[in-house]
């Protein structure tokens, strides 16, 4: 299948990408990796007038270290973050999920930023960038604004990029010494998450003194397991106070009935799965 | 006598490299969709969204107005030629069918029927136009539930008044074959009922379907992806009341097929129909979202079946009675793919009676037809796992209880209930080789520790014993059961004068390695070098007759059609050879590609034959200068390859996901011609049966539409789902056919489903499990759990059990005893 | 209409495309590279599997203008001077085809996960093919291909040590 035509701009610079965004073509879209807009487009599901594609813009791309920041440029791949040794050290937890994103690929042409904004409720990165308490720089005609992720993903597909609007930068506080681990549950390998959960902890002396657990496709957006966060600190880090914290994973959910399973299904793997997840991660 | 070391006499059963794979790993490939003409045109669909409605209008002047369209036709504009698509199975002479137009008419009957076709100079400008063309529905009550259909209610095709297309019964007592299944259930002293789903499948070929026609010559060329360009020429000939000597279909590189490119589809039909009208080259090549939604859908019916048996594991009779989804309409073989399965129920065993009842019911989805096995795994999915229940329930091996009712090697030829003659076989040898590669004992070991440990994960093994019947097949059957076609096979040979030997074939492979296969047969019958042999296929210009690929015939009928030809090659040569030696022929003997005078070493060489009737100066009165031959093969009988297949499975009890952990099969395919072609056949076929238990299932919803439309919901599994395979095999050489060889295309599909889902239900048996629904995904597995865990039955119908048997053998197992009883013995099998 | 230059098997092309084509249409209908194919249209199959500035990418899924100015490798540009690729001769000696379909895709991708990982284990080898469906062959003479073409390839550990199998996760 082939997409319905549409004008093409490929800006260099994202000043330029901005003033394309405020062109008066019908409906604009934002070409990043194109992993997930190609497809969609190939399927005529969309048909956008105008694709601005970010993908000549040099600075979008790349991983630097700030002080206590690791600042990944939005146009980087899953390749690129998977492999990074930076990221691998200070943010191991995006490091392995950028691992299990579809396949090699498109890890190869999928980019981070690009996956955020699409906001796919069952999408593998918003739920460690929510976890990893990440700030999300956002560029407009009007300059930066930075959002922080709690406040990034609104509903499923719709984030806090408007309209005229390009993510630039996601900056991720280092999570240095801390485990992680991504447990993502498919049936077959190159599968969307039926569920997945994302974990990151921070151990002391054999005790979970932080906790940070989000979860996948168990609503419209990535949420956060506050209630097992705050029972594992405190916790000694094993596999039964893990079991015994991810009781609580499926509060608040609201997940989604498909052919892969029904909501009560996805709220028992939650539990499960949070719990493997934890055990692995302070195992890591 | 020397033999000359070029010409080896050896091939057959050598692993030779395929000498198609060069342009298959270059990219030289000539798939259809490369194919691109002067002046070519290409089309478009436009599909039914809604499964069931009266057209009221349709609007193409949009369409017709878009850049680049050419023209758009609808149903009624091509009615007078587009004719109805052939159903070649008529199963009884009152089966009903709907007509079935290639481009919708009146009504639509399932999502995704073309509605309209739009031509245009590019394939872009034609997808662009299909969203202007306005059709308006009117809704008619969608018919979904065979089980529902089959009782009444809304009607799929009101004209027929009825949703049952055919009722199709065979009785042993009836045929005289066996006894009467009925007694046989009433005195049961165990009886085991179940009802199977065989969920619909989608065949899922790599390469879509493609079509090119150009009507530019004195004849119309057809390209298309198909496994049947003979029969495909014939049923357009019929189907567009063409002259058939006015076609030429040719089928060139074809990317897979499994069934699903046998068929005559509406948009060959179509883009024929169009190429005339306009007069020019026109090609249409489908979607992979377009072959999900409309290349023919596979499986798709309810077994209900009722095993009776004695105490002792004897089994006594099986009733099976089957309903099955046509879909909307009836397609090139559709009715008669559950009569496949007809006899197969009893497979390996001796069973004493059997009756087989089908109703083919009409509903408003995609249409059902052939996909690898076709009505046998169907079968051998019913009695394998019928045999793990019945094992399961009186408490022996899954083995044991087999080994109880399968036929004995030395009782072969052996006349089945199911009206069969089985020429040969060796199931205990097969088991025997399989249980020892797999490590059986060792595994039932670990699986009680972990049943005794109470461990999340817990470890299941399957089995399944099976046989098919290949080689579709001996003509006079074929008419027996009303098939409109023969079932036989040809082959010509010609002998080139620089000595090299075109081999042409009636078979159309699609990736089995014809080519490779052929020239070892042909190089051994004729003595030729293997190199020096070229095959020829799948063009009905350069191989007028055939019946082309499925069914596992390529080497039983089609192979031996090459033998048979060969044999003629020498004979026609024989006489020209003595001429030349100036000897008697009757002092010749043909050995390794030379004609020797017994006793001297006076030879001549095939090839000096072949040149010298190229000359044909120097021949014998009367002769003619050719030793050409041609040959048609019509196989007696089926051939009967089977095998023993084991699986181990692990199932994490918390979620209910499932890991094959070993699978080992021994397969019995007579003669092997090719073992390295032999293996990756096996291999292939066991992950799509794999793919069928655990992964892969056509959804549609409430209202007819196809939910699994692309694969990211059709789950087609890749090399990170699947495991590592350990193959064996075992000879016993089948007697129906010179070669010996028994067909192995559809072994592993056929074998492998009841294997994985007998392990999948054996892990957690003794947790109050007897059945998992196909696909056994990780969320079935986990309901099945609960239910049992929460004391309830499972969803299966109950197992009924005679008044009279002893109730220590009442079937529910929930409680544990006849799992326990089971594993207890387990290590003793 | 946009103007593209790209280099495809190594010989530079200009044309102009309309933006939305594919890049695998770009190939097999203006460069004429048929030996690419299509297999899906959800990025599922990777049948279209080509190299992208030396990376494995699907080009059912790039557009041809993000191509433009660099480099595309196809299967029809891996044998050079008449010898097959090491790839393309280890599939033909395991038998790691039947079709022949998906195997442009496999081998462009086999090759990808080598030049990552010189040396990686059966299940490795697996995970790297997870986006390339083959529905013939039942992926085990595939993944006996690729760890075929593994072993006859001199890697970094085997010159070193000659220890086998190293930590090739990296």
């Amino acid at each position: 299948m082939i997409p319905a035509a549409f004008d093409y701009t490929a800006p260099e610079s994202v000043a330029d990408a901005i003033t394309a965004l405020g062109s008066d073509s019908e409906e604009i879209k934002v070409l990043a990796g194109g992993q997930s807009l190609i497809p969609v487009l190939r399927l005529r599901l969309a048909a956008p007038t105008l694709l601005v594609d970010i993908g000549r813009i040099e600075e979008l791309s790349g991983i630097t270290e700030e002080a206590d920041t690791i600042v990944i440029g939005a146009m980087t791949t899953h390749a690129d973050v998977a492999e990074s040794d930076l990221v691998r050290e200070h943010a191991g937890l995006l490091a392995k999920a950028a691992q299990t994103v579809a396949d090699p690929q498109v890890r190869h042409r999928g980019t981070l930023g690009g996956a955020l904004v699409h906001a796919d409720p069952a999408g593998d990165l918003p739920a460690p960038i929510l976890v990893l308490d990440a700030e999300l720089v956002i560029a407009g005609a009007d300059g930066e604004r930075t959002v922080a992720a709690a406040d990034f993903f609104e509903d499923m597909f719709t984030t806090a990029v408007g309209e005229n609007e390009i993510l630039t930068k996601i900056r991720v506080p280092k999570h240095t010494g801390w485990g992680a681990h991504y447990e993502k549950f498919t049936r077959v390998a190159q599968q969307w998450s039926i569920i997945a959960v994302a974990v990151t902890v921070q151990v002391d002396g054999g005790v979970i003194s932080q906790a940070k657990v989000g979860l996948v496709n168990m609503g419209s957006t990535p949420t956060r397991a506050s209630a097992v966060e705050q029972a594992l600190v405190g916790q000694p880090a094993t596999g039964d106070a893990a079991k015994h914290a991810a009781s609580a994973a499926a509060d608040g959910t609201s997940p989604p009935t498909d052919t892969n399973g029904d909501a009560a299904y996805r709220r028992h793997l939650a539990t499960v799965l949070t719990g493997r997840a934890v055990r692995a991660a302070v195992g890591g | 006598m020397t033999v000359t070391e070029d010409r080896p006499t050896t091939e057959v059963g050598s692993s030779r490299l395929r000498k198609e794979d060069q342009r298959l790993i270059t990219g030289r490939t000539r798939w259809t969709d490369n194919i691109t003409l002067p002046g070519m045109l290409h089309l478009a669909m436009v599909r039914s969204p809604v499964a069931h409605a009266k057209i009221t209008s349709i609007d193409v002047d949009a369409a017709k107005a878009s850049p680049g369209v050419v023209a758009v036709f609808t149903g009624a504009d091509i009615n007078d030629e587009q004719g109805s698509l052939p159903c070649a199975w008529p199963i009884t002479e009152d089966q009903l069918a709907p007509p079935h137009p290639s481009i919708a008419v009146e009504t639509v009957n399932f999502a995704g029927e073309i509605v309209a076709c739009i031509v245009a100079r590019t394939a872009v400008a034609a997808k662009d136009a299909v969203e202007l063309v306005d059709v308006e529905y009117d809704d008619l009550p969608v018919v979904l539930d065979m089980a529902a259909a089959a009782e009444g209610g809304d009607l799929t095709h009101p004209d027929l008044g009825t949703n049952v297309s055919a009722t199709w019964v065979f009785d042993s007592a009836e045929a005289e074959t066996g006894g009467n299944v009925e007694q046989a259930i009433s005195e049961a002293e165990v009886l085991i009922e179940r009802t199977f789903r065989q969920q619909r499948l989608i065949p899922a070929f790599m390469e879509p379907r493609s079509v090119v026609c150009d009507p530019t010559g004195e004849q119309t060329t057809v390209w298309s992806a198909t496994q049947i360009p003979h029969i495909l020429r014939l049923m357009l000939a019929l189907t567009c009341e063409i002259s058939e000597s006015k076609l030429r279909v040719i089928a060139p590189d074809v990317g897979g097929g499994f069934g699903g490119k046998l068929q005559v589809t509406p948009e060959e039909v179509v883009t024929l129909v169009v190429s005339r009208r306009l007069a020019r080259p026109c090609k249409y090549t489908e979607t992979r979202s377009e072959s999900l939604l409309a290349g023919h859908h596979g499986r798709d019916q309810i077994q209900k079946l009722t095993l009776a048996a004695k105490q002792d594991g004897t089994v006594t009779g099986l009733k099976v009675e089957l309903l099955a989804d046509m879909g909307a309409y009836l397609g090139l073989v559709t009715s008669g793919i559950p009569i496949l399965g007809a006899f197969m129920y009893n497979s390996i065993y001796k069973f004493p009676s059997y009756r087989f009842v089908c109703k083919n019911v009409f509903t408003n989805k995609n249409w059902t037809d052939a996909y690898r096995g076709a009505g046998r795994p169907e079968a051998t999915f019913a009695i394998e796992r019928l045999m793990d229940e019945l094992a399961a329930e009186i408490g022996v091996d899954p083995i044991d209880i087999r080994e109880k009712n399968w036929i004995k090697h030395e009782e072969f030829p052996f006349s089945t209930v199911a009206g069969l003659e089985y020429d040969s076989g060796n199931y205990e040898a097969a088991t025997a080789k399989a249980k020892e590669l797999f490590g059986y004992d060792a595994l039932r070991a670990e699986q009680r520790q972990r049943r005794d440990a109470g461990d999340q994960v817990q470890l299941g093994i399957g089995i399944s014993t099976f046989t098919e019947m290949c080689g579709l097949a001996p003509s006079r059957v074929l008419g027996a059961l009303s098939y409109a076609a023969g079932g036989w096979e040809h082959a010509s040979i010609r002998m080139l004068p620089s000595g090299k030997v075109e081999v042409i074939t009636g078979s159309s492979g699609h990736g089995q390695g014809h080519e490779t296969a052929w020239s070892q047969i042909a190089a051994d019958r004729l003595g030729m070098p293997f190199d020096d042999i070229e095959i020829l296929h799948g063009d009905t210009q350069v191989s007028p007759r055939g019946l082309d690929t499925y069914g596992s015939r390529s080497l039983t009928v089609g192979g031996m059609a090459v033998v048979a030809a060969a044999d003629k090659v020498i004979e026609k040569a024989k006489p020209i050879a003595a001429h030349l030696l100036e000897a008697d022929a009757d002092d010749l003997e043909f050995s390794a590609g030379r004609f020797n005078v017994k006793g001297t070493d006076s030879s001549v060489g095939l090839t000096d034959v072949s040149l010298a009737v190229f000359a044909a100066h120097n021949l014998p009165d009367g002769i003619e200068p050719s030793i050409d031959a041609e040959a048609t093969f019509d196989p007696a009988n089926f051939s009967f390859p089977h095998g023993t297949h084991l699986c181990a499975v692990e199932v994490d009890t918390e979620t209910g996901e499932t890991k094959i952990r070993d699978y080992t099969c021994v397969d019995d395919i007579g003669k092997v011609v090719n073992p390295l072609i032999v293996e990756g056949q096996v291999h292939g076929g066991l992950v799509q049966g794999i793919a069928q238990a655990l992964f892969e299932e056509a959804v549609y919803d409430d209202a007819g539409t196809l939910v699994t439309g692309s694969f990211v919901d059709y789950l087609v599994p890749s090399a990170a789902d699947i495991p590592h395979f350990t193959t064996g095999r075992t000879e016993s050489p089948s007697t129906t056919n010179a070669l010996g060889v028994k067909g192995v295309g559809e072994a592993g599909t056929i074998a492998s489903t009841p294997a994985v889902v007998n392990a999948v239900v054996d892990a957690v048996r003794h947790l109050g499990i007897d059945d998992i629904e196909m696909p056994c995904s990780p969320h079935r597995v986990w309901t099945a759990l609960q239910t049992a865990s929460s004391g309830a039955d499972t969803p299966r119908d109950k197992t009924m059990v005679d008044d009279n048997a002893d109730p220590s053998h009442n079937a529910q197992v929930s409680d544990g005893s006849g799992a326990e009883g089971f594993t207890g013995q387990g290590g003793l099998g | 209409m946009a103007r593209i230059s790209i280099e495809v098997d190594g010989v530079g092309y200009s044309d102009d495309v309309e933006p939305r084509t594919l890049l695998v249409h770009y190939l097999r209908e203006q460069v004429g590279k048929t030996g690419t194919v299509v297999g899906c249209d959800t990025s599922n199959c990777g049948a279209c599997t080509v190299h992208l500035d030396g990376a494995s990418v699907k080009s059912c899924t790039v557009l041809a203008v993000q191509a433009d100015g660099h480099e595309v490798t196809t299967i029809e540009g891996l044998a050079t001077g008449g010898e097959l690729h090491p790839m393309q001769q280890a599939f033909h000696e395991n038998h790691a085809l039947q079709c022949g379909y998906c195997t442009p895709g496999m081998i462009m991708q086999s090759i990808d996960l080598l030049h990552d990982n010189p040396d990686p284990t059966e299940q490795e080898v697996r995970d790297g093919l997870e986006g390339n469906l083959c529905r013939c062959t039942g992926y085990q003479n595939i993944v006996k291909a690729v760890l075929a073409a593994a072993a006859a390839t001199p890697t970094h550990s085997d010159a070193a040590a000659g220890t086998g199998r190293s930590g090739g996760t990296a």
